[in-house]
């Protein structure tokens, strides 16, 4: 009987990360902007989407969405109201989106048509941090009604992001929201990131956010 | 909560490698985690314990080296460890740092195997 150490030195997330490489270059070859967005449940991610979908398709652009939830296609037609084609992704009891199930989803679809995609997350701040679904932009969402504190509680997820956004504003100063507070953690965790202020209800801070889109895009294709 | 589908990653991976032994056993299966790579030890011990049951990991340990935040700190021109996942700053001079060098790992390190010899 001899011991012997095997050497693997292999991601464990190997086979998501090489499909999400593939789907990066794919988008990329498109030229379609891909942006993932995370948060808890409730933060307001369908409605500030269906918002930014209307937006976008209003004004000419051809955007389109892939919604994850584990159960349920509600969304999807929540999102579908905008125009914009959408498919839900149903996970049946998985926390989090993976690389396969964006490949999976995107069949027929054809990918150089498109402006923008946007892939909506199950509502977790833990599990969908891990996985890279080949985008180009990470959101992550914060509602006012949530807590200040969220990006300290869960800081993987925040310093994985490359912008945040701060939802429901419009009823900030009635359930008491501290936005310095809110602001600073944001900034503790993920220095230097780009934060926007929106409320989907009453449309604040969307010209902001629409015009990064159209910055990004610009710069990316 | 996505520790038993990273532990069936573990699984898949491992078991491919042992094609290469047959007849191998296995002792311990070595991953190094990243502070910040978002997965909790004791659920992984937990979820491995299952997913190994009736695999050629079966009775296998899995031993978890946790890899801490390392950073690149332009201010002070060197790399610095984050000791607090609620503050991302260089614990020297303060600046607020992005450059991240380590801490989001999650992989297999390396195996440890018993071989039985082959006659000749």
């Amino acid at each position: 009987m001899t011991t012997r150490i095997v050497e693997l030195r292999q991601g464990i997330l190997k086979k998501n990360d090489e499909l999400a490489r593939g789907l990066r270059t794919q988008f990329e070859e498109a030229g379609v902007l891909v942006l993932n967005l995370v948060s808890s449940p409730g933060t307001g991610k369908t409605e500030f989407l269906q918002r930014t979908l209307k937006e976008l398709v209003n004004s000419g652009k051809k955007a389109a969405a892939l919604v994850g939830d584990l159960e349920t296609d509600n969304d999807a037609r929540r999102l579908a109201a905008s125009g914009a084609p959408v498919r839900q992704i149903n996970t049946h009891g998985i926390c989090h989106l993976e690389a396969e199930m964006i490949s999976r989803h995107l069949e027929g679809w054809n990918l150089a048509e498109l402006d923008y995609l946007f892939i909506e997350n199950v509502g977790n701040l833990v599990c969908p941090s891990s996985y890279d679904l080949g985008e180009k932009i990470r959101v992550a969402l914060l509602s006012v009604t949530e807590g200040e504190d969220k990006p300290l509680k869960y800081p993987t997820l925040y310093n994985s992001a490359d912008v945040a956004v701060i939802t429901k504003v419009d009823i900030a100063d009635a359930v008491g929201f501290d936005r310095a507070a809110a602001l600073k953690n944001i900034k503790e965790i993920r220095p230097g990131i780009r934060i926007f202020e929106t409320s989907a209800k009453t449309g604040v801070g969307m010209p902001e956010w629409l015009a990064y889109l159209a910055q990004t895009k610009s710069k990316s294709s | 909560m996505h520790e038993l589908s990273i532990v069936a990653s573990i699984v898949d991976s491992v078991t491919e490698t042992l094609a290469a032994y047959p007849g191998a056993t296995v002792k311990e299966v070595r991953l190094r985690v990243g502070a910040l790579a978002s997965v909790i030890e004791d659920s992984l011990q937990f979820c491995y314990g299952i997913a190994i049951e009736g695999t050629r990991l079966a009775g296998s340990t899995l031993v978890v080296k946790v890899i801490p935040v390392r950073m690149h700190c332009e201010k002070c021109a060197r790399e610095v460890e984050i000791s607090s996942l609620q503050s991302f700053r260089c614990p020297r001079c303060d600046e607020p740092l992005s450059e991240m060098l380590q801490g989001r790992e999650l992989e297999i390190e390396s195996i440890e195997i018993d071989e039985v010899e082959e006659p000749v």
